[in-house]
């Protein structure tokens, strides 16, 4: 038993999940799967932004969703309306993502805890008031059709779902590559201590500002280059892809994963999308599956399927590991350091 | 610098609406003593750290730190000029290891932005490395050096306390705060905390406190400021407040909420 937890937190696993990433288009049964499978890292990179603002720095943003269409957005209109080919694009979808990230961040953040989730509720809401009302650029309710795929650049074709799967997985591995390494680093610490509390950040130095509109901006940057893939994935959005349901969804799939963990993200969403998948029969009934399901594993995980097991694992390592050995080695490292400051 | 008290209050005032929480109170804290706010419940006194750590801004008058006026400054550039505190509540990240939670406290002495993370710098690895030596070496000073790894969860009220303390420490600050630090745990451990406190004087940290056992503000405090209704009653050495008419009257005599 102790010998799996450990595999299952060993660096081993990453490369495990990697090839299994990889190799999941050869065992595939179908192109479907591989298609949904893909649409789930698109989602996945999504949940990861949500998860610097909200799980790690404790901001709960509920405009996700709004800034996720607006990458998709972008990427729709500046290829079908502006011809542009889709890479510029995508890289607009990010810069847009972090400008208007910025812009709501440095108004929305100056709010505290539910005040700054309502807040940004009505940023959401109004994000998808401009999309379907202001026709003139979005096209309104028609949406946006034939955006352009990302090119291939004669390499390969990205309108087949194979290629594309790769593509996404690619970004998806970026993805928690950088966030690997910020929640790891003093910025990601200096989130969490927000995350912890306000008042006790700032008496420990922090400025609460900078690092929450610095974590907001990273938020918005991801879910506006996921928003982008979808785009290049579907190549036909709507302004329903605004509504709140897809923000609720995200934050669904954090809280079932594990918020503010590293794979926690990844798991939700890949257990919730295949869950559905698995229940599609039941259509609308589904929910009668889901609902229990969320209330049950709150209730029990507050803190997800990754939190839980993190907690548990490393509470059992601190508990097995005998207390004189931990304190001779903080102590030695103690008297070595004291030596070369000396 | 030498010429400078450590901690110069003139006047502060804070209102709330009609209320004075803190009115008009005027004291000089020296560096290197330990110092005590005591008085009844809504006497003013956590309002009077939340000024001096900047946490609210006053109504009036001024806060000088060694020399410097720091009114209305920030809390995080207070905290950086060199004024830590803990809190009433111990706030610690329940769901990770004590270490872990002592690392960010050294986080105001680093430079490291979101750039150095994504190119892994030389200068966030010796900044991160000076930050966990930093988080080793205050909970070697607070005693708890062979709990680094076990989860707060997992740590007793008075561990939590030490680790509160160590945190505030990791600071590198000249001056703590430290708000009803004996608050919720037995005798002993009190006693405990007591020494801790000394130990920080003695490695050069000026103490402030807000302490609501008089056996402890009694044998530990150098010099003693009463509150009551926000106004600064009396101050002075523990033997002069212990015999204090108007201080037995507001606050030892007629307050059932003592500990004795």
């Amino acid at each position: 038993m102790d010998r799996v937890m450990n595999f299952l937190a060993s660096p081993a696993m990453k490369i495990v999940l990697l090839a299994a990433g990889i190799l999941f288009p050869l065992v595939a049964s179908s192109e479907y799967q591989i298609y949904v499978m893909a649409l789930a890292f698109v989602w996945a990179i999504a949940v990861y932004g949500l998860n610097i603002i909200t799980g790690y720095c404790g901001q709960l943003n509920l405009a996700h969703g709004g800034f996720f269409a607006i990458g998709a957005y972008a990427v729709g209109l500046l290829t079908v309306d502006y011809g542009w080919p889709f890479w510029p694009a995508f890289i607009a979808a990010g810069v847009i993502g972090a400008v208007l990230g910025f812009l709501v961040g440095i108004v929305s953040l100056r709010l505290k805890e539910h005040y700054f989730a309502i807040f940004t509720l009505c940023v959401g809401f109004i994000i998808y008031l401009l999309i379907e009302k202001w026709e003139e650029l979005t096209h309104g309710t028609l949406g946006v059709i034939s955006i352009a795929p990302p090119e291939g650049f004669g390499l390969v074709d990205f309108t087949e779902t194979i290629p594309f799967y790769y593509l996404v997985l690619f970004f998806l591995v970026l993805a928690i590559w950088l966030i690997s390494r910020i929640s790891r680093s003093l910025v990601g610490r200096t989130f969490l201590a927000i995350r912890i509390s306000d008042d006790l950040a700032q008496s420990l130095g922090i400025n609460l500002m900078r690092n929450k509109v610095l974590a907001f901006v990273l938020s918005t940057t991801y879910a506006g280059l996921a928003g982008a893939l979808l785009a290049g994935v579907v190549r036909f959005i709507g302004p329903d892809l605004a509504e709140i349901t897809h923000t609720f969804d995200v934050i669904t799939y954090l809280l079932v994963g594990g918020i503010g963990t590293l794979m926690g993200p990844l798991v939700g969403t890949l257990l919730i999308t295949w869950i559905t998948q698995a229940v599609q029969s039941f259509e609308e009934y589904r929910m009668i599956v889901f609902g229990p399901l969320l209330v049950v594993l709150v209730i029990f995980m507050p803190r997800g399927i990754v939190g839980t097991f993190l907690t548990w694992r490393g509470r059992r390592l601190a508990s097995k590991a005998p207390a004189k050995q931990s304190a001779s080695r903080v102590e030695n490292k103690n008297s070595e350091e004291a030596g070369t400051h000396g | 610098m030498a010429d400078h008290p450590l901690l110069k209050i003139s006047n502060l005032t804070k209102r709330f609406g009609g209320l004075a929480a803190v009115n008009d109170v005027s004291v000089t804290f020296e560096a290197g003593k330990i110092n005590a706010i005591i008085g009844p419940n809504g006497a003013g006194k956590t309002t009077f750290f939340n000024l001096v750590a900047g946490a609210m801004p006053p109504s009036d008058g001024s806060i000088e730190f060694q020399g410097m006026d720091v009114t209305g400054m920030s809390p995080d550039r207070i905290a950086r000029l060199g004024i830590a505190r803990t809190f009433q509540t111990t706030m610690l990240f329940e769901q990770s290891t004590v270490l872990d939670n002592l690392i960010v406290g050294h986080r105001l002495r680093t430079q490291s932005r979101l750039w150095d993370v994504i190119i892994n710098s030389k200068r966030l690895r010796d900044e991160e490395k000076k930050c966990r030596a930093r988080a080793a070496e205050v909970l070697d000073f607070v005693g708890l050096s062979h709990l680094a790894n076990r989860f707060i969860l997992d740590i007793s009220q008075e561990e939590r306390k030490r680790v509160a303390f160590a945190l505030a420490m990791a600071t590198d600050p000249e001056l703590v705060l430290l708000d009803e630090p004996a608050g919720g745990i037995n005798p002993e451990e009190t006693e405990n905390l007591a020494s801790l406190i000394r130990k920080m004087v003695q490695h050069g940290i000026s103490v402030c406190l807000i302490e609501h056992k008089m056996d402890m503000i009694m044998s530990l405090a150098d010099k003693i400021m009463v509150l009551d209704h926000g106004e600064k009653i009396a101050e002075g050495t523990p033997e002069q407040i212990k015999n204090d008419p108007v201080v037995i009257e507001a606050y030892l005599g007629s307050d059932e909420d003592v500990e004795a």
